[in-house]
C-alpha cells in the first residue's frame, strides 16, 4: 500500500516518467520499506545517483537527495561520507552507469570498501537514450546499437565488485520484491561497501526487441530464471538471487577516523 | 604580528586554504600542482578534516562537491590536462550552486604537453571550459603572497556567492619561493544558512540577494539537488518560463557584486601613453620592464586583473584611446578581453609559447619599440 510509505515521497514531485511496466516503481518502493523497516531519520539518510531512467528516483523520495553526473554517483556519494560519516548513504545507479562511464569509481569504491549501500537497477539496455546496448547486456541480445545482437560478454558486476574488495554482494530482481527489500537491509547493515545488484524489466527499450510480448513476460522471466543461491546451481540464462558473498575488511571512514585519533594522541 | 616565512606558491595556497577553514581536499596527483595535496594529506587529519586521493580527476571533484553539501570547505587541485577532466563537474558545480575552489596550476600545453614547464594555457578553459552559460570567478596570483591572500579570497567568495572559484595559478608562482608575511587572523566568510524552518525552506529561491540560503545535507533540510534545470523548489522541469528565470538568475548572479569581486593593480597609469596589461608570474617581468622603462623617460604604465573572471572591463575602459601591450605565456588568451574592451587596433600582442617565462627584457624591448610607433 502507497499509503504505507508516502511519508517518503515528494508527492508534488510525481508522476514519475517511468513507461508503464517498467520495475524500476516496484524497486523504489522496496528501497524505501527497506529504509522504513530499518527506522531511518529520514534527515540523516542521503540518496545519490547518477544519470538514466533509474537514477531519476531520489528526486521524487523526501529525503536529501543528490541527482548527479552521469557514471559519478559513487564519487559524490564518497565526498558526502567522507565527510559526513554519520549520514546513512544509498547510492542508486543503472547498469551502464554504473558498470560503464561509473566503472573506475566503482571499482575503487568496492577498494576502499567506504560504508555506502549501491543498489545497481539493471534493465540490460539504456533505457533513457531509447535502449542501447550496455556492459551488462548479455550476449547476443538485441539492442539500438547491437542490431544483429550483441557482440560482447557482460560483466557479472558482483565478480567485479567481489573482486575489487566490496564486502557485501546480493542480488533480486523487480519480481522478488520482499527478498529485494530484506537484501538492501542487510546492505545497509553491512559496515562497508555493499552492492545489491537488481534485476529489472525494460519493456520499452529492451523487451520489444527481445521477444518479450508484454511486461509480465519479462516479469515470469525474472521469476522462472532466478535459482536462490545454495539451493541450486544457476547454468544457461538462469542466475542466482539471494546473498551471493558477504566478508569483514577494514571500512575506509572507520580507517579515517582512527587516523585522526592516532594523531591527537602524538 | 604577522610571521614572516619562506614558502612555495603552491604551500602558500594550502597555508590559506587552510586559514580559510578548508576541512575537505580530494585529488589526484598532477605536475605541477601536487605539492598542494601532499600538504593537505599530511595536514587535514591533524586539524579533523579529510583528505581523500580519488581515482582519477573526475571523482575528485565529485567528492569536493559531495563534501561540500554537508557544510566542509572543500578543495581540489590540478593542472591543465586535470582540469579537462574536472569541467563536467565544475559545470554541475555552478549548476548547482555548490561552493567549492579549484586550483589549477597552469602547465605548457596542448594535451600533456610540457608538464614541468610554466603557461597560461588555461585561461579560456577557466572560462568556458564547461559547456552552457555560466558564470564563473577565477583569481590569478602573481606572488606566493598573493597564492596565499587569494586561497582565502576564493573560499570567501565561494561560500559567500555559491558559486565555485578557480585559483588559476601558474607554474612560475606555484614553483616560486619567496617571502610571505602570514597574518595571524584573516577575514573567513561562511555560507549564509537558511534562516526559515525546513517548511519553509525554498533551496533555489529567486530572492533579492540572487544568493539563496544553503543548508547542509543532515541539517534538517530535505531538498533536492539535481543538474537539470530546475524550479525554486530544487525539483527539474521542462517549462520554458521556469527555465528561464533560473538561468536568468543562475548567470546574473555575480553581477550585484562585481564591484567586490573584479580586483585588478594599477601602476602609474595617470600619464601612462602606453599601458603594459599582464597577469600572473609574467605581470612580475612586466613591472621589472616598466619601471626600467620610465628610468629610460618613457611613459608606460602597467594594469594587472587579478580577477580575470568575470574580467574588470569597466577599470580597463577608463584608459580606452591609450595603446596597450599584452604579455601572455600563451599564444594570446586574456588580450580578446582587452581587445574587445579597447579596441583592436590599440592592443599589441607578446606571446610565448616555449615554457620559459617571458623575461623583463623582452617586454622592455617590445616597449621600446612600440613607443617609437607611438611618439
Amino acid at each position: 500500500m502507497f499509503s504505507e510509505i508516502a511519508q517518503y515521497f515528494r508527492t508534488e514531485a510525481l508522476p514519475h516518467i517511468w513507461c508503464p511496466g517498467c520495475g524500476i516503481g516496484t524497486i523504489t518502493a522496496a528501497i524505501v520499506r527497506s529504509i522504513k523497516t530499518l527506522q531511518l531519520d529520514q534527515n540523516n539518510v542521503v540518496i545519490v545517483s547518477g544519470i538514466g531512467c533509474s537514477s531519476r528516483m531520489p528526486g521524487y523520495l523526501d529525503f536529501n537527495t543528490l541527482h548527479t553526473t552521469h557514471g559519478r554517483a559513487l564519487a559524490f556519494a564518497t565526498g558526502i561520507k567522507a565527510s559526513r560519516p554519520e549520514l546513512d548513504v544509498f547510492v542508486i545507479m543503472g547498469d551502464g552507469d554504473a558498470s560503464a562511464i561509473g566503472g573506475n569509481h566503482f571499482i575503487h569504491a568496492a577498494r576502499r570498501n567506504i560504508d555506502l549501500t549501491a543498489i545497481i537497477i539493471n534493465n540490460s539496455i539504456y533505457g533513457m537514450t531509447g535502449g542501447q546496448s550496455s556492459p551488462m547486456t548479455p550476449h547476443d541480445k538485441r539492442a539500438t546499437t547491437s542490431p544483429y545482437g550483441n557482440l560482447e560478454r557482460p560483466f557479472q558486476i558482483l565478480d567485479v565488485a567481489k573482486a575489487a574488495g566490496a564486502t557485501y554482494g546480493a542480488r533480486a530482481t523487480a519480481f522478488h520484491n520482499q527478498l529485494l527489500t530484506k537484501l538492501i537491509v542487510n546492505a545497509y547493515n553491512n559496515p562497508g561497501f555493499s552492492v545489491v545488484e537488481t534485476i529489472s524489466q525494460c519493456p520499452v527499450s529492451y523487451g520489444r526487441r527481445n521477444k518479450f510480448k508484454t511486461p509480465a513476460d519479462m516479469l515470469m522471466w525474472q521469476k522462472e530464471h532466478a535459482v536462490m543461491i545454495g539451493q541450486k546451481e544457476a547454468v544457461g540464462e538462469d542466475f542466482s538471487i539471494g546473498e551471493i558473498f558477504k566478508s569483514e575488511a577494514p571500512e575506509y571512514t572507520g580507517e579515517y577516523a582512527k587516523l585522526r585519533q592516532r594523531l591527537k594522541g602524538e | 604580528m604577522s610571521k614572516a616565512r619562506l614558502m612555495q606558491g603552491n604551500e602558500a595556497c594550502a597555508e590559506g586554504a587552510l586559514a580559510a577553514g578548508v576541512k575537505f581536499y580530494a585529488g589526484y596527483p598532477i605536475t605541477p600542482s601536487t605539492e598542494i595535496a601532499e600538504i593537505m594529506a599530511e595536514k587535514l587529519p591533524l586539524i579533523g578534516g579529510t583528505f581523500i586521493q580519488m581515482e582519477d580527476e573526475i571523482g575528485s571533484m565529485a567528492a569536493i562537491i559531495g563534501a561540500s553539501l554537508t557544510g566542509a570547505k572543500a578543495l581540489t587541485a590540478t593542472s591543465g590536462p586535470g582540469f579537462s577532466l574536472k569541467q563536467e563537474n565544475l559545470g554541475y558545480a555552478i549548476a548547482t550552486e555548490v561552493p567549492c575552489v579549484l586550483v589549477n596550476v597552469q602547465r605548457a600545453g596542448p594535451s600533456t604537453g610540457l608538464p614541468t614547464s610554466p603557461a597560461q594555457a588555461d585561461v579560456m578553459q577557466a572560462r568556458w571550459g564547461t559547456h552552457g552559460d555560466h558564470p564563473i570567478i577565477a583569481l590569478c596570483p602573481s606572488s606566493v603572497q598573493e597564492c596565499y591572500e587569494l586561497t582565502v579570497k576564493a573560499f570567501n567568495f565561494a561560500e559567500e556567492f555559491r558559486q565555485p572559484v578557480i585559483m588559476l595559478m601558474d607554474e612560475v608562482v606555484g614553483h616560486l619561493r619567496e617571502k610571505v608575511e602570514l597574518p595571524d587572523a584573516v577575514e573567513v566568510v561562511e555560507r549564509k544558512k537558511p534562516s526559515v524552518s525546513p517548511d519553509e525552506y525554498i533551496p533555489y529561491a529567486n530572492n533579492e540577494s540572487m544568493i539563496p540560503a544553503m543548508a547542509n545535507f543532515g541539517d534538517g533540510y530535505r531538498y533536492h539537488v539535481t543538474g537539470l534545470t530546475h524550479g525554486e523548489n530544487g525539483l527539474p522541469t521542462g517549462k520554458p518560463a521556469v527555465a528561464e528565470k533560473y538561468l536568468e538568475r543562475l548567470t546574473r548572479k555575480l553581477d550585484p557584486y562585481l564591484d567586490r569581486i573584479q580586483l585588478y593593480e594599477e601602476i602609474l597609469l595617470e600619464d601612462a601613453e602606453l599601458i603594459v596589461v599582464a597577469y600572473g608570474g609574467p605581470a612580475r617581468s612586466a613591472l621589472e620592464a616598466v619601471h626600467a622603462a620610465r628610468s629610460e623617460g618613457l611613459n608606460v604604465g602597467f594594469f594587472r586583473p587579478i580577477t580575470i573572471w568575470p574580467f574588470p572591463q569597466e577599470a580597463l575602459e577608463k584608459y580606452a584611446g591609450r595603446q596597450f601591450l599584452v604579455p601572455e605565456m600563451n599564444s594570446g588568451q586574456l588580450v580578446g578581453e582587452i581587445e574587445r574592451v579597447v579596441g583592436r587596433r590599440q592592443v599589441q600582442r607578446l606571446n610565448r609559447i616555449d615554457g620559459e617565462l617571458i623575461t623583463p627584457d623582452q617586454i622592455l624591448q617590445r616597449i621600446r619599440e612600440v613607443m617609437t610607433h607611438v611618439q
